[in-house]
C-alpha cells in the first residue's frame, strides 16, 4: 500500500465541532452582547444631551423689570442694558421689543391687547461668553441699585437643577450598565461552562492518553474563543444597527412640533464616538471572559480528574 | 549516578509496586484491601476475579485515574500520592490503556482516535501515518481507516482501542477485558498481539473472566477475591 492510498482527509479538530451547545452559547451571547451595547448607547445618548443643555442654558441671562405706576420701563430698559453690556464676559445684551414680548405673550393672553393696558414685566436678554463668565453677583447689585424693580436671572438655579439631574441620569444609565455588564459576565461564564459540559468525555479521554494540561485547555480556548466572538460580533453589529436606524429616523422625523421637545432633550439622537467604542469594547470584553473561562473550567476539571478519590472523607 | 539509582530502584520495585493499598468507594466496605504486588518490566499477567471483585478499581489505581484511601503505590520509582501533577502527563505517555467502555472520540475517523496519543505529543501526521495503518491492519480494520466509531460493532470498537493503546509502545499495557466483545479466533489473534507487544519489551497487564483465554498463556495470575489479592506465578 503506498502512502497515496489512504491519504486520509484533513485532521478532524480536537475538540467536536459545532453543536447545538456551542449555538446556544453563540444566541445568548449574542442577546446579552447586544444588550449591553444599547445600554452602552442609552448611557452615552444620556450624558452628551446633559452637556448639550447645560452649555446652551448657560449661555444665557435674563434681567426681568416688573411695570409699576409713575414709571417708565423703557428708560429703565435701557439703563439695565447699559450696565450690563459694560461687564466683561458679556458677549451682547439685547432688549426683548414690544412686539416681540406681545409675540411671547400671545398663545396665553391672545391678540389685540395693549401691552400698555397690561403690567407686563420686560426682558433684557444677556448673551455670556461661557469660558469667561461675568460677575454675576456685582452685576445684580449695580443693577438694582439703578432699577429696584429689575432682577437679575443667571439661570443659574436653572443650570444646578440640570446638572443635578443629567448626573443623575447618568449615575442611573451608569448603574444599569454594571448591572448589565455584570448579567453579560455571568451569562458568558455560564453558556461557557454549559457548552464545555457536553465535552467532559473528550476532555477526560485527552487526559488519559497524556496530553499536558496547556494542550487540553488551548484546544477549548480557541474553539470556545471563536463561538463567543461570533455571539458579541453578531449582538455588537445588532446594536449598531439600532443606533443608526434610530439615528436616520430622527433626522427625518424630529422636524415636527411635538418632536422638537424630544430633540431639546435628546439632541438629534446621533450617536457619539463613545457609544461606538463602548460596542467594541463589549465584544473584545466577551472574547476574553469566553478565553479566561474555558482555561479556567477545562483546568478545574482536569484537577478534579487528577483528584478524584473513591473515599471523599480522606 | 542519578540515572543508575533510579535504574536500580526500578529494577528493584518493578514498573509498578502496591504496599498495603486499600480502597473504599464513600462508606460502603473496602473494595481493595491490604493489597500488595508488584509488576515487573517485561511481564505478562492476567488479573481476574469475579465481576465486582475490583478488577476495574485496581486497573484505575494503576493509570492514575483513583487516588487509594491508603496504602503506598509507586509508579516508576515515583510515590503517586506525593506526585507533581505536572509530571502525571509523561507518566501517563509510559502507559497504555483499554478502557473496558473503551472511550473513542465519536467525532473522530478511526484513524484519528487511533492517532491521538501521538497528535498530544505534538508529532506530525506525515511521521505516523504508515504506524497507524499498519496497525490497523493488524487488528483487522485497515479497510476503515475513515469510519467513525459510532458505526462500528462493539468487537471493532474495542479493537480501535485496543490500537490506540498501543500505537506509542507504553512500558506498561493495562487492558480492561479486551476480548470481552470479540470472538474466540479474534481474542486469541489480540492475545497473540498483546503476547508479541511483551516480547518487544513491554509489561501487559490483561484483566479478564475469560478462562478459555488464560488457558493459552503460561503467564502470572492476580486473583482478587473479597478484596484480597492473591499472585500465582
Ligand atoms: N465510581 C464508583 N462509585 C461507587 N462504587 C463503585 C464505583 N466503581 C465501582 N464501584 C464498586 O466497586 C466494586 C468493584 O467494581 P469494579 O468495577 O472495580 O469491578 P470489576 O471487577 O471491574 O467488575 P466487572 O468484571 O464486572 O467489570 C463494585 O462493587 C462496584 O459497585
Ligand atoms: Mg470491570
Amino acid at each position: 500500500m503506498s502512502d497515496q492510498d489512504h491519504r486520509s482527509p484533513p485532521a478532524s479538530p480536537i475538540v467536536p465541532p459545532g453543536n447545538i451547545a456551542g449555538q446556544a452559547m453563540a444566541l445568548v451571547v449574542a442577546i446579552m452582547s447586544f444588550l449591553a451595547c444599547l445600554t452602552v448607547g442609552g448611557v452615552s445618548l444620556v450624558g452628551q444631551s446633559a452637556a448639550t443643555w447645560q452649555s446652551q442654558i448657560s449661555r444665557e441671562a435674563t434681567v426681568q423689570i416688573r411695570p409699576a405706576r409713575d414709571f417708565d420701563i423703557e428708560t429703565a430698559l435701557a439703563e439695565a442694558q447699559a450696565i450690563a453690556a459694560d461687564y466683561e464676559g458679556v458677549r451682547s445684551a439685547r432688549i426683548i421689543g414690544r412686539e416681540e414680548t406681545l409675540g411671547l405673550l400671545e398663545p396665553w393672553l391672545g391678540s389685540g391687547l395693549g401691552l400698555d393696558e397690561l403690567p407686563v414685566p420686560r426682558l433684557v436678554v444677556i448673551t455670556i461668553d461661557e469660558t469667561a463668565p461675568p460677575d454675576f453677583a456685582a452685576m445684580r447689585a449695580a443693577i438694582t441699585e439703578a432699577v429696584p424693580n429689575a432682577t437679575l436671572d443667571d439661570h443659574r438655579a436653572w443650570v444646578g437643577r440640570l446638572v443635578a439631574m443629567a448626573r443623575t441620569t447618568t449615575l442611573a444609565g451608569l448603574a444599569v450598565l454594571a448591572l448589565v455588564m455584570a448579567a453579560l459576565v455571568m451569562t458568558v461564564v455560564f453558556a461557557t461552562r454549559g457548552a464545555l459540559a457536553g465535552n467532559h468525555e473528550v476532555i477526560e479521554v485527552l487526559h488519559f492518553v497524556g496530553a499536558r494540561a496547556g494542550f487540553i485547555a488551548r484546544q477549548f480556548e480557541r474553539r470556545f474563543l471563536v463561538i463567543g466572538l461570533q455571539g458579541a460580533a453578531a449582538g455588537g453589529a445588532a446594536a449598531v444597527a439600532v443606533f443608526l436606524v434610530t439615528g436616520f429616523w430622527a433626522s427625518r422625523n424630529l422636524t415636527s412640533a411635538e418632536n422638537e421637545q424630544l430633540s431639546a432633550f435628546f439632541g438629534d439622537f446621533s450617536m457619539g464616538a463613545i457609544a461606538y467604542v463602548g460596542v467594541a469594547l463589549v465584544v473584545v470584553l466577551v472574547g476574553a471572559l469566553t478565553m479566561v473561562t474555558t482555561r479556567v473550567t477545562v483546568l478545574r476539571v482536569l484537577y478534579e480528574i487528577d483528584e478524584k478519590r473513591a473515599d471523599p472523607s480522606l | 549516578m542519578l540515572a543508575q539509582a533510579q535504574k536500580a530502584i526500578r529494577e528493584r520495585c518493578g514498573l509498578i509496586r502496591f504496599d498495603n493499598v486499600g480502597l473504599r468507594y464513600g462508606l460502603e466496605p473496602e473494595v481493595l484491601s491490604d493489597v500488595s504486588f508488584h509488576i515487573p518490566a517485561q511481564s505478562f499477567q492476567f488479573l481476574t476475579g469475579p465481576s465486582g471483585a475490583g478488577k476495574t478499581s485496581l486497573l484505575r489505581l494503576l493509570f492514575m485515574s483513583l487516588r487509594p484511601t491508603r496504602g503506598q503505590i509507586t509508579l516508576f520509582g515515583k510515590d503517586v500520592l506525593s506526585l507533581d501533577r505536572r509530571e502525571m502527563p509523561m507518566l501517563r505517555r509510559r502507559i497504555g490503556v483499554v478502557f473496558q467502555d473503551f472511550r473513542l472520540l465519536s467525532h473522530m475517523t478511526i484513524f484519528e482516535n487511533v492517532a491521538l496519543p501521538l497528535r498530544v505529543r505534538g508529532k506530525e501526521v506525515a511521521s505516523y501515518r504508515r504506524d497507524v495503518s499498519e496497525l490497523l491492519d493488524w487488528v483487522g480494520l485497515g479497510d476503515k481507516l475513515n469510519a467513525l466509531p459510532p458505526v462500528l460493532s462493539g468487537g471493532e470498537k474495542q479493537r480501535v482501542a485496543i490500537a490506540r493503546a498501543l500505537i506509542d509502545q507504553p512500558e506498561i499495557l493495562l487492558a480492561d477485558e479486551p476480548t470481552g466483545n470479540v470472538d474466540p479466533p479474534m481474542a486469541r489473534r489480540l492475545l497473540r498481539l498483546f503476547i508479541e507487544l511483551n516480547r518487544s519489551g513491554t509489561a501487559v497487564v490483561i484483566a479478564t473472566h475469560d478462562l478459555g483465554l488464560m488457558e493459552q498463556v503460561d503467564a502470572r495470575r492476580m486473583i482478587l477475591s473479597n478484596g484480597h489479592l492473591d499472585v500465582f506465578g
